[in-house]
């Protein structure tokens, strides 16, 4: 098994996140990630779906998904071709004791400390999931009281965009 | 130029604007603005069925028989979850209908509200597309979409659920609208470097078959199959689905692979060496065991639907598009490499299977009728012209094998879904889409008692079907399976029928229909007659047959197609190989 990364472009339109995730769970495939997010042009949205599958398989997943009416466009991004990045926020014990500790962790990982309370500092990441992955095991010995993490969101690298033909296709319909 | 109306006259209008001139249905409380203004239309007809399945169904059968979309109308909730069956069969089986159904108003959805169920949610995995719409301006496009999806592409059903105060409120009408479709392209002219690259293959090939499905002729597309059948001289098996998509009296067809198939047709995708599928999708009731699946086979195949490809089986050369531009593309190919095949040895392998192992059943002792019979008997009288439409179980095999299609579409039945009581509601169906045809359903006793409230729809609309009931008292297909892998335990299936528990004479009767028995061999051919002598109401027979009969060939589910018998225990021989 081996994870991809689809950028799938769909008309902004209610329930089109359920039918994409829903296809998803009815041919079985399972979903490491997913992110949902409006795009620079009004009528598109933007999600981004990491899964862990065969080649063969994925295959299956994209052809359907192109049989969905809403959806506009599927793109797979190779990581070492675009950037992807996911955001983490943490809430971990820090005292008058450990808080210096924390914080200069906060540094190495170019993280952010966007709320601090006495017994406790709330941090902001951001990064590749290895990344994420690596920050919370060195602040895992402070103690972890709470996490919440976004799905991967991802962009090809170069000058290139996927949205521009498929704005053609919604101009054409206006 | 636009005019005022409300929406529920908007969509009457826009139904009008499409072409509908046929409408299966059951009023309720959301759907009641609709049904309005459709008392007024002259061009719409309204059936008021007795069950929403039947609207449904009735919808395939129009659609399946007459090529143009059926349209089918309900209510919000229960009227609407009725018509999830029906759905479900359309989808598995690409018949384009549209569904209409009423919604609570748009202020109260998410409320629990009286007969409010979230169809669209409901029917999502099971629809090609579905709307739910909440303004009345939407109403005329979101028809048009409907139907277009419907209709192009691979045809699938299509749900679109109206709220009430969208029926209710004012709109401006205008037509036509602009669809708004900007995902929706269907691929239908195949990709040429794959055709030359299949009429390579072909030219290659010692022993290909050609794997005709439904696809061929949704694409209206048997003419250019028999066309390049004959210039290739190439076998040809139908599927379930496509039995008359090709002429079974034509020494070039081998029958229907799969499960019950014949020995020669899944002996010719067993032993060859190129497939050629046509508008299939490597069924497992054709394939049994994908891993023995015709071994030796390179695979040509050709659909519609790009995710049909490769999905089962890998395609060495695979072509998306529409049957009729791909089959008319192989032609051109073929004819322009000037290259045959030689498949002498082929063909004296196959006719041999096919001379040693013709399809065949046995009579009992006791003298009681053998259901094979009478389909045999019904395919001499009736003739090829007539639509043959058959529920689900072993009467649907002994009617796809027992009965001679000439013509393509002739048979209608429910094959990915497998709904038991598809029979009689789709034969109402498909006499109404085409009133000049004979339409004989075949159905059996368990089937029958699933959807025979429609005859009344039937006897009361005029709609002249002719229904075969094939009895055995039995759950047929369920108890041959007991039969053969659940030692004879016979749970559940005995329907007892035969006790006259209901008499189907006189339900019949009841229903305003004629209700006739047959229950010996020497009276078939006369109630078969008698029932082609009435043209005014449905008919009914009630053919008792022997509870034992069991549908041969068969394959075991999941099991190699190599592991065929034609009989209990009785495996047919083939050559040896190479």
């Amino acid at each position: 098994m081996t994870r991809h990364t689809l950028s799938v472009l769909v008309e902004n339109k209610p329930g089109v996140l359920a039918r994409v995730s829903a296809l998803f769970s009815r041919r079985g495939f399972n979903i490491d990630s997913l992110a949902v997010g409006p795009t620079e042009h009004d009528d598109i949205s933007r999600i981004t779906i990491v899964v862990n599958v065969e080649e063969l398989p994925l295959e299956q997943v994209t052809k359907q998904l192109n049989k969905l009416v809403n959806v506009l466009k599927i793109v797979e991004l190779d990581p070492a071709q675009s950037v992807q990045r996911e955001l983490m926020l943490i809430k971990v014990k820090a005292d008058a004791e450990s808080r210096s500790h924390v914080l200069e962790l906060v540094q190495l990982f170019r993280a952010r400390c966007v709320d601090v309370a006495a017994d406790a500092v709330t941090i902001e990441v951001t990064g590749t999931h290895d990344k994420l992955e690596a920050f919370i095991k060195v602040l895992e010995p402070f103690g972890i009281k709470e996490l919440v993490q976004s799905g991967m969101v991802a962009i090809g690298r170069g000058a290139r965009s996927i949205t521009d033909r498929s704005l053609r296709a919604l101009d054409r319909t206006a | 130029m636009t005019e005022r109306m409300t929406g529920a006259q908007a969509l009457v209008r826009a139904l009008e604007h499409v072409g509908v001139d046929t409408v299966f249905g059951i009023p309720g409380g959301a759907i009641l603005p609709a049904y309005d203004p459709l008392y007024d239309s002259t061009k719409v007809r309204h059936v008021l069925v007795r069950h929403e399945q039947g609207a449904g169904h009735a919808a395939e059968g129009y659609a399946q028989a007459t090529g143009r979309v059926g349209v089918c109308m309900a209510t919000s909730g229960p009227g609407a979850t009725n018509l999830v069956t029906p759905i479900a069969d359309a989808f598995m089986d690409s018949v384009p209908i549209v569904a209409i159904t009423g919604q609570v108003a748009s202020s109260m959805i998410g409320t629990d509200a009286f007969q409010e169920s979230d169809i669209s949610g409901i029917t999502m995995p099971i629809t090609k597309h579905n709307f739910l719409v909440t303004d009345a301006d939407d109403i005329p496009r979101t028809i048009m979409e409907a139907f277009h999806i419907a209709s192009t592409g691979r045809p699938g059903p299509v749900l679109v659920d109206i709220s009430k105060d969208a029926l209710q409120a004012q709109t401006e009408f205008r037509w036509p609208p602009t669809m708004q479709l900007p995902g929706y392209r269907p691929v239908t002219r195949p990709h040429s470097k794959q055709i030359r690259e299949a009429a390579k293959l072909i030219a290659e090939s010692k022993r290909p078959v050609l794997y005709v499905g439904g696809g061929v002729h949704k694409a209206r597309a048997s003419t250019e199959l028999l066309e390049l059948a004959e210039l290739a001289d190439i076998p040809v098996v139908t599927t379930l689905m496509a039995r008359g998509t090709f002429p079974d009296g034509h020494p070039q067809h081998l029958g229907m692979p799969g499960m019950h198939g014949s020995v020669s047709a899944v002996g010719a995708l067993q032993k060859s060496d190129l497939i050629i599928g046509l508008g299939v999708r490597f069924d497992d009731r054709v394939t049994g065991d994908l891993s023995t699946f015709a071994p030796r086979a390179k695979i040509v195949h050709a659909d519609i639907d790009p995710a049909e490809i490769s999905k089962n089986r890998h395609a060495d050369v695979p072509i998306v598009g529409d049957c009729r531009e791909v089959i008319t593309d192989l032609i051109a190919a073929i004819r322009a490499s000037g290259q045959k095949g030689d498949y002498s040895d082929w063909w004296k392998l196959l006719n041999g299977l096919k001379e040693t192992y013709p399809l065949g059943y046995d009579t009992a002792d006791d003298g009681s009728l053998a259901p094979q019979y009478v389909m045999e008997r019904l395919s001499a009288i009736v003739g090829p012209d007539a639509y043959y439409v058959s529920g689900v179980g072993q009467h649907q095999m002994w009617a796809a094998q027992f009965i001679e299609y000439e013509k393509p579409g002739t048979f209608i039945n429910s094959g990915g879904l497998g709904t038991m009581g598809f029979a009689v509601p789709a034969a109402m169906g498909a006499k109404m889409g085409c009133p000049d045809a004979t339409v004989w359903a075949i159905d059996g006793d368990g089937c029958f008692q699933m959807t025979n409230q429609e005859l009344a729809t039937c006897a009361i609309e005029g709609v002249p079907i002719k229904i075969a009931v094939i009895n055995n008292g039995n759950l047929g297909m369920v108890r041959q399976w007991q039969t053969l892998f659940y030692d004879e335990r016979y749970s559940n299936t005995d329907l007892q029928t035969t006790r006259r528990i209901p008499d189907f004479v006189k339900l019949a009767e009841a229903y305003g229909c004629v209700g006739l028995r047959c229950e010996r061999p020497e009276d078939v051919d006369a109630v078969i007659e008698k029932a082609m002598e009435i043209n005014d109401v449905p008919v009914v027979i009630d053919f008792v047959v022997h509870q034992d009969a069991m549908v041969w060939p068969m394959i075991a589910g999941g099991a190699s197609n190599d592991t065929i018998q034609i009989a209990v225990d009785m495996a047919p021989k083939w050559e040896n190989e190479e």
